[in-house]
């Protein structure tokens, strides 16, 4: 991995964002690979994905004050790029058409849930 | 059950589409002649096609520019300082454009401030890489071995995986047939678009085929910037340099600024003055300042030109069917040059496929983002005349210097002159922003302060290893 290249270097399994914690920033994956994970009552941890070059994580505190649903971890070299909350709002306040972007990978996510949720259903069933 | 009177964001949508459906609108099977393949023209094709994708419209886009950026040298070369600001990096990875290593010669953690009275280092707020220097062509004159990939061939590459196609003609006249743009070739051959597109900057020669144009194109002022390639090995430019970009602040006559950029086995060099010759670049090269942050004499130069730079907005970049991007058009003041081509590029785009290509469609909805960077520079200039009145005056320079020493030194201080200085050399917030920030209680009094402590005489040498005083 190239050490000028873009971004932070996060090594295997080091923290990028914790479930719980506050943050206003998003991040867009630049190489490598890191894991979505959620932590259920029960303190166990559970793999909900891995997002690749391009994908980006942490979107949901640009837009409403929660703190993070899950945690993200890099699963082995990973290199990420910080996006600030106000870069990327006063951007998408001169170009809307930014946030289509952004509202394209919430809708798949959304998509993919529904899926998750109604299998989950039929397995009950 | 209630009906909501609020908009939506799919009426909102649906709007865009919808409002100016006329006979200026593109439909399916028009044709659009980009003139010139740098960013502004390629950031326009690449958002033109993406949207026009989106809602199912087909077109057909030329990209005329006669240069491929795959040859190193003045043939590849786009005369640029090569920097991709914080702000950019940023929204270009929201818009899914993540940007090769390959292309990324080196990424910027830092900016060092030089002055005769000692330097400073300014990190990143966020201590990380997101500042990208790169070459716009494939590097320097005698840069054919170096494993370079060019940040315009890239950038030209997503226009023409979108569809676009790249035509090395050379283009030798415009006219006006019923009010569309007719292109003339060199090989006497015609051909007519439903709009044009200008992204030629302001070194081509394309402009003055503009000049009988019945709107009136006013030519943008300009000024002539200084390029250097300084050539030696990575590993020495970085142990020199390592991964900032190193601005200076020199009391020279005539000189407003320069910097020193690494980028892989090179350092390329960026100047800007008044009627800048010969005697000033000479003046800079030398001052003990610069000397002491890189052996200008010691490194051989291998490739350097004096590109016009653009200093001000044409008046009325767009007209019936035309339409003028970066550098062609509207830029930023000395910075973000290339931030300046892609809000303008995809501006232009979005208006084109959402609203139309009448110059009511580019008044409407292409100028006010050109707007928006002609008011900010009109702050720039205050700032940078302020800068310009700061930087040769010896009080004010140690002011400034010690004010950034104490942000920089003491962990958790409100950085008020590092964030100036760090937004004013990088480009990454606007000029009203960086002016506003001048008026905080904390600045003025922290600069006063500072004024104060500047008057007596150093006593201590400053803790921060990064942080140099040449006045102890």
């Amino acid at each position: 991995m190239v050490s000028g290249a873009l971004g932070k270097i996060y090594h295997d399994g080091e923290e990028i964002i914790r479930q719980g914690n506050t943050g206003e920033s998003m991040y867009v994956v630049q190489s490598g690979r890191v894991e979505v994970l959620q932590r259920s009552d029960n303190g166990s941890e559970q793999h909900l994905a891995f997002l690749e070059a391009g994908n980006f994580f942490g979107e949901m505190s640009v837009f409403e004050k929660e703190v993070r649903s899950a945690t993200v971890r890099a699963a082995g070299e990973a290199r990420v790029l910080k996006i600030d909350k106000k870069t990327l709002l006063r951007r998408i306040r001169e170009d809307p058409l930014l946030a289509v972007n952004l509202l394209k990978t919430m809708s798949h996510r959304i998509r993919a849930l529904n899926v998750e949720i109604s299998r989950h259903g039929d397995t009950r069933l | 059950m209630g009906f909501s009177s609020e908009t939506s964001i799919a009426d909102a949508f649906a709007d865009l589409g919808t409002d100016s459906v006329g006979e200026s609108e593109l439909r399916d099977g028009s044709r659009i002649a980009v003139v010139g393949g740098g960013p502004s023209g390629s950031f326009f094709s690449y958002f033109l096609l993406k949207m026009a994708e989106a809602i199912d419209l087909e077109l057909e886009v030329d990209i005329f520019e006669p240069r491929s950026f795959k040859y190193c040298g003045p043939a590849g070369c786009n005369h640029c300082g090569g920097i991709v600001s914080e702000s950019l990096v940023q929204i270009l990875a929201a818009e899914g454009i993540v940007l090769p290593d390959s292309v990324v010669q080196r990424g910027v953690e830092s900016y060092v401030v030089h002055m005769d009275v000692g330097d400073v280092a300014i990190e990143s707020p966020v201590h990380e890489m997101r500042i990208a220097a790169l070459y716009r062509g494939n590097g320097p004159r005698e840069g054919g071995d170096t494993p370079l990939e060019s940040f315009d061939d890239f950038l030209q590459g997503m226009a023409v995986e979108r569809g676009a196609r790249v035509v090395r003609q050379l283009i030798t006249g415009v006219q006006w047939q019923e009010g569309m743009p007719r292109l003339q070739f060199a090989d006497h051959s015609a051909r007519t678009y439903d709009l044009v597109t200008v992204a030629a900057g302001v070194n081509s020669n394309f402009l003055k085929l503009l000049d009988d144009h019945p709107a009136g194109f006013q030519p943008p002022k300009t000024t002539r910037g200084y390029i250097c390639e300084f050539r030696s090995t990575e590993e020495e430019i970085l142990d020199i340099l390592g991964s900032s970009v190193h601005v200076f602040l020199l009391d020279i006559p005539r000189f407003e600024f320069a910097a020193i950029i690494p980028k892989g086995p090179f350092a390329t060099v960026v100047m800007v003055g008044d009627d800048l010759d010969e005697e000033l670049v000479h003046a800079f090269l030398n001052d003990p300042v610069v000397r002491r942050t890189f052996p200008t004499n010691a490194v051989p130069c291998v490739c350097s030109c004096k590109p016009l730079i653009n200093l001000g907005a044409r008046k009325r970049p767009y007209g019936d069917r035309i339409v003028l991007v970066g550098d062609s058009g509207v830029t930023r003041l000395y910075k973000d040059g290339i931030g300046a081509a892609f809000r303008t590029g995809k501006a232009a785009a979005t208006t084109a496929v959402f609203h139309g290509v009448s110059r009511e469609d580019f008044e409407q909805h292409f100028w006010p983002a050109c707007k928006r960077i002609v008011n900010d520079n009109a702050v720039g200039r205050i700032m940078f005349a302020t800068n310009a009145i700061m930087k040769n005056s010896r009080l004010t320079r140690r002011t400034m210097l010690r004010m950034a020493q104490k942000e920089q030194d003491r962990e958790g201080a409100r950085p008020h002159m590092s964030s100036l200085l760090w937004n004013m050399f990088t480009g990454s917030a606007p000029y009203t922003e960086m002016f506003r920030g001048t008026f905080h209680p904390g600045f003025i009094g922290n600069l006063l302060l500072s004024l104060g402590s500047a008057v007596l005489p150093q006593r201590k040498k400053p803790k921060n290893a990064n942080v140099k005083s040449s006045e102890a």
